[in-house]
């Protein structure tokens, strides 16, 4: 795959701006995992400590005096559900829009682009009101239900869905299976792919969503880690040791995550953009 | 076979029916999901701009009062302020982060796989790493006394007194666009990466046999092929930068003295802490409307530069 066959001058120099920028891109990053080892008087000295010589865990025990723990698990749990029905519902609408011949359908499909063009975050204040009539307020379910709706994810099914050869599904079909049964043991194995693409774009979506769950959680107790991190930040506005603790234990789980299922994440970025 | 025609036409009338039943069946829970959580919502928005719709009123007690919305908003000096931000953030991002992204895509897409891939997650770590926590540590890296900007700065002799970035009407902004560029050039990348390497590896030897130049061969062919995925580039970019709101309310709050509120911070403040939700949803339907025409003229002017 090396087509870079001559070392020029200018793939050198262009090689060498990229480590640099690749550096400072990464340089938050190694901010907040040292930062979260620093002391307050060394983290507010005017002299920055690029490494924390004398290490503290002290922020990361403040930061479990808060129910930190539980802001993760709130956010797991959101996280997880909207993953889970997003596939759930998006994979049988989007095969249903791809391989179905029926009334409506092309109605179905443009209100779904046509709204997918709009953003996303107008409709927030109309939905706090329908939450607070469902009496969902400060509840996960707020935040789930509006991530379920969005229909990106049927639209990346139904793209993924196209490439099911009709034969096999008129195999099927003439076998005798049923519908469901059509769907569950022929149609999945075939848009796997799609399912890790799709789950693991929702999960992290999820996962570092701020917006949304700003709107609609409240209690202390029901924070995700997003609002939590936000949280810690207006009320200890200078403590920055504790506020990078926080940080750390947001982010790392998902990038770690990002860097596991990176081949799937990727995949369902570029599948996405086709025919966007 | 003539007599069997018209049955077999009633027998695929038939299987279309059933079809339809059966499809209905399968797009329902979906369908549920968004015609409760995105269309009537948007249905909502739009109803209730036409209305003075607080707090306070309750549901019953909505009056209807036409544009006058719309029309205070066009005279509202803090929303024309909050649009010109917005403008020029999009002004300002969406050719950064195009060109930007296309610049590293050209280069690491021809290179090693596995470095490639590493240069790829490094540029999407900040997409990754989540709004909250890059904008709490960058809140620290920008402050005034504390922070490793002013410091390196400093020391590097390009500055002489310690410059509060987001306390400054002039500064606040570029730092909004500093980290927005950061976290706005991830997906780019990917998708630029993934379209370079579509490009028909023949027409560009066959452009170097008849003696173009790496340059023409970039722009003629390169340029070319990708532009569906700039076109897309573009407009998701456009469409982020408009709706741009956790780094103001996190970095800013829309200040100092309101030069980096944008429309969706002030949507927010109107509605969640003025509780003047009929006002808001009326921001948010220019909002969107913005986005539209925006998207579409991109549309349009790329797709004219594609078809020649």
């Amino acid at each position: 795959m090396n087509k870079l066959k001559k070392s020029s001058p200018y793939n050198i120099l262009t090689m060498l701006a990229l480590i640099l920028l690749a550096l400072s891109f990464l340089f938050p990053l190694y901010w907040i995992i040292t930062g979260s080892f620093k002391s307050q008087m060394v983290a507010v000295s005017a002299t920055p400590a690029w490494f924390p010589l004398e290490p503290t865990v002290d922020n990361y025990i403040r930061l479990f005096k808060n129910p930190a723990v539980k802001w993760l698990t709130n956010t797991v749990f959101v996280s997880l559900a909207s993953m889970v029905l997003v596939l759930l519902t998006a994979s049988l609408a989007g095969y249903t829009l791809a391989k179905k011949r029926f009334y409506g359908r092309a109605f179905v499909f443009a209100l779904i682009i046509a709204s997918m063009a709009l953003p996303k975050q107008v409709v927030l204040v109309p939905l706090v009101r329908i939450m607070d009539f469902l009496k969902l307020s400060d509840n996960p379910w707020a935040v789930i239900l509006p991530t379920v709706g969005w229909p990106f994810g049927i639209f990346l099914m139904k793209q993924f869905s196209e490439s099911i050869p009709n034969e096999v599904l008129e195999s099927a079909r003439i076998d005798g299976a049923g519908e469901l049964r059509t769907f569950v043991s022929i149609v999945t194995p075939i848009i796997k792919p799609a399912f890790g693409a799709l789950g693991i774009f929702t999960f992290i979506n999820t996962w570092n969503d701020y917006f949304l769950q700003l709107i609609m959680l409240r209690s202390r107790a029901n924070l995700t880690i997003s609002l939590g991190i936000a949280t810690l930040q207006s009320e200890y506005a200078t403590n920055y040791g504790l506020q990078m603790a926080g940080a750390a234990l947001g982010s790392i789980p998902i990038i770690l995550i990002f860097i596991f299922f990176q081949k799937y994440f990727t995949q369902g970025i570029t599948m996405g953009a086709v025919k966007g | 076979m003539t007599t069997a025609k018209p049955n077999q036409r009633g027998s695929s009338h038939n299987l279309m029916r059933k079809e339809t039943i059966v499809s209905y069946l399968f797009l329902l829970p979906a369908l549920l999901f968004f015609i409760g959580f995105v269309l009537l919502p948007m249905g909502l928005g739009l109803y209730t701009s036409f209305f003075n719709y607080t707090m306070k009123n309750p549901v019953s007690a909505d009056t209807f009062v036409g544009l006058r919305h719309y029309i205070d908003l066009f005279g509202n000096p803090a929303f024309l302020q909050a649009v010109r931000n917005t403008v020029f953030l999009v002004i300002v991002t969406v050719p950064a982060v195009t060109l930007f992204s296309l610049w590293v895509s050209s280069f690491i897409y021809r290179i090693h796989a596995g470095l490639r891939s590493v240069f790829r997650i490094i540029f999407y770590l900040p997409v990754v790493t989540g709004t909250v926590a890059v904008v709490v540590v960058w809140k620290w890296i920008f402050h005034e006394y504390y922070g490793v900007l002013n410091y390196l700065l400093k020391s590097g002799g390009v500055i002489e007194k310690n410059i509060s970035w987001l306390g400054s009407s002039t500064w606040a902004i570029w730092c909004i666009i500093l980290i927005m560029f950061t976290t706005y050039v991830g997906q780019p990348i990917v998708l630029y990466v993934a379209a370079l390497g579509n490009v028909d590896p023949s027409l560009i030897e066959a452009a170097k046999v008849d003696g173009a130049t790496d340059m023409q061969v970039f722009w003629k062919i390169k340029w070319a092929q990708v532009m569906p995925t700039t076109l897309y580039i573009m407009v998701i970019t456009t469409i982020n930068t408009f709706q741009c709101f956790s780094l103001v309310q996190l970095l800013t709050r829309g200040g100092p003295s309101g030069s980096t509120n944008t429309v969706m911070y002030m949507l927010y403040e109107t509605a969640f802490n003025l509780y003047d939700y009929g006002y808001a949803n009326a921001m948010g339907v220019i909002l969107a409307i913005m986005i539209g025409i925006l998207s579409a003229m991109q549309f349009k002017v790329m797709s004219k530069e594609v078809s020649y």
